[in-house]
């Protein structure tokens, strides 16, 4: 019995859920009554596998091979299952990155598993882990739990865990070579890239309008823009409305977009898809304005107005410069 | 060049869920029931690619007979035909038992590329499509928001996808055909049905399997056990009253207590 945890790095950075994740298995693992291993997969990662033995775990695997430099579903799969295989851990986690949504559900069905992703909490009952999952877009809850014999692969979202709990410690460091070949890696990856230089930073915004669907039409968006001018504010918005073309990608707040912590964050028809609530829950507060009072964004807000945005935000734009004299 | 294109029928996106008698899943009696919206997208790069390619768009679908609705849609959006995996209680199946059927109802008829949605919008596990592919012994690339196609000898012959990192960063990938894609929203412009669409779905072909036909599917190893509406973690102060109370209200907060008017 044991947990381990696959850390995620690319280009010799960490991916900042990596430490999340191992968290989770800290708690994890005491609650289990188990030990704890962590892996970091990649090429020359000794650098990355010598600051993960500063953690508290059992033991470190750099799993260390030139056909892991570039990320490949193919490669980092077998990888991954080489090291599981050998390890047989009884629960392995992962950071719910989209490096991890490309391979880890291909390799939780190699072992005739599925993978328990996008958790937000685990429990611990009689031993065994209870997954608790967002379901409907953030509606609704669910306990998963996993039976059979294999391994339980989960992929934990941001913000599951908090990383200032990150126990230190001093772990050995092993060594794991993956038998890979490269005829068969499918996948050819090319140099990643920006669209374009961002003309809008989000992140330095003071206060932010963010719109959602419930704005409906593109002829509609001067109302919220109208508030945001008021209060000085930038304009961002939720993925369906850069999607549809609305308003430039270049101001979507998201897992897609950018992360933002302003002091005031104002969600306006944003029902709060927890791709929407990663990119902006770190704000200091929190307003939503929404017709649904079980949308979720009511979960993370501090303030809220539940009623018609055509109605509300108007009367908002009167009041705000009404303040401002 | 030939595209499946695997569709699921969930709840509308505006539906008032209600959690069942049991516990373990919704109330489905009083719901409405729509494609997954980054299916629709999957569809729609679809028929743009065999609008540019030629070929055959066929649409998969597992799901009850009310799914038989969604289907007829995208055979009026200019899916040529369909091929409906009919079973009520899909939801006793977990990922894994999905992708079973799926690939056993696709075995058959060979095709270039299988595109899906990235995720669904009611269980959101966001892998059937990669399950599908390693099942099927494929490759498989997810969040895609682009596809070309390249030929050999007039035959499709490989892809150059462009996939989406986190925080607005892109690449490019390029693997071999048949491949299974998962499509993230917003990669194209969707269409709409037109009245001769409509009209001509009807007499297009939709094949029904059921589930005894492709095989035994082994008992799901992930099972919800119970389902329910979040607890709060933050108690949120909701301003009351017609709009321009509410407004005055909560306008109030920013300036004397947030401090940022």
């Amino acid at each position: 019995m044991s947990v381990l945890v696959v850390l995620e790095q690319t280009g010799g950075k960490w991916n900042r859920m990596s430490w999340e994740t191992l968290v989770a298995g800290q708690q994890l693992a005491a609650q289990m009554g188990t030990e704890l291993y962590a892996a970091v997969p990649g090429s020359g990662v000794s650098a990355l596998a010598s600051e993960a033995a500063t953690k508290k775990c059992a033991k470190v695997y750099a799993v260390e091979h030139d056909l892991l430099k570039d990320y490949t579903a193919d490669a980092y799969t077998a990888a991954v299952e080489g090291l599981v295989r050998a390890v047989s851990p009884t629960l392995v986690l992962f950071p719910h990155t989209y490096q991890v949504r490309d391979f880890a559900p291909k390799l939780a069905t190699r072992f005739s598993q599925v993978l328990i992703s996008d958790v937000i909490a685990v429990k611990v009952e009689s031993g065994s882990p209870v997954f608790v999952r967002l379901l409907f877009q953030g509606k609704l809850n669910g306990d998963v739990r996993v039976s059979g014999g294999g391994p339980c692969f989960a992929s934990l979202q941001a913000g599951a865990f908090r990383v200032d709990a990150l126990e230190s410690g001093s772990a050995p460091i092993d060594n794991f070579v993956p038998s890979l070949d490269a005829a068969s890696i499918r996948q050819k990856p090319e140099a990643p890239f920006r669209e374009s230089a961002r003309a809008v930073d989000l992140t330095a915004a003071e206060i932010i309008v963010s719109v959602g669907r419930g704005i409906k039409e593109k002829e509609n968006i001067p109302i919220v823009e109208e508030l945001a001018k008021a209060l000085g504010a930038e304009l961002a918005a939720s993925r369906p409305i850069c999607d549809a073309g609305w308003l430039p990608m270049e101001r979507q707040v998201g897992s897609s977009g950018q992360t933002v912590a302003p002091k005031v964050y104002m969600a306006i028809g944003i029902s709060g898809a927890i791709q929407h609530l990663v990119g902006m829950k770190g704000a200091k507060t929190i307003v939503a304005i929404n017709k649904d009072a079980n949308a979720p964004i009511f979960e993370v807000a501090d303030y809220g107005i539940v009623g018609d945005l055509f109605e509300v935000v108007p009367a908002l734009v009167e009041e705000v410069k009404k303040a401002k004299g | 060049m030939k595209i499946i294109v695997a569709i699921k029928q969930v709840p509308v996106r505006d539906s008032q869920l209600r959690v069942d008698a049991n516990g373990r899943w919704i109330q489905e009696a009083d719901l409405s029931f729509e494609i997954n919206e980054p299916d629709a997208y999957a569809l729609e790069e679809a028929l743009q690619l065999k609008e540019k390619h030629g070929g055959e768009v066929v649409a998969l679908c597992a799901g009850p007979a009310r799914a038989a609705q969604t289907i007829r849609e995208a055979l009026a959006k200019g899916a040529d035909r369909a091929i409906h995996i009919e079973e009520e209680n899909l939801n006793t199946l977990d990922t894994l038992g999905v992708a079973k059927l799926l690939a056993g109802a696709v075995k058959s008829e060979n095709p270039d590329l299988i595109l899906t949605g990235l995720q669904s919008d009611d269980l959101g596990y966001g892998q059937t499509g990669v399950v599908l592919a390693e099942l099927m012994g494929i490759v498989s690339s997810t969040i895609i928001m682009q596809v070309e196609v390249s030929h050999i000898d007039n035959s499709p012959a490989s892809i150059r996808v462009k996939r989406e990192l986190e925080d607005g960063w892109f690449q490019h990938i390029v693997m071999p055909l048949p491949a299974v894609l998962t499509i993230q929203s917003g990669i194209n412009k969707l269409r709409y049905a037109t009245l001769m669409g409509i009209k001509k779905a009807k007499s297009k072909e939709i094949k029904r399997v059921t589930l005894a036909e492709l095989g035994s599917i082994a008992a799901p190893t992930a099972t919800i056990e119970k389902i329910y509406v979040p607890h709060k973690s933050k108690q949120t102060q909701i301003f009351e009253g017609d709009p321009k109370t509410a407004a005055a209200k909560l306008v109030e907060k920013l300036k004397f207590e947030v401090r940022v008017i």
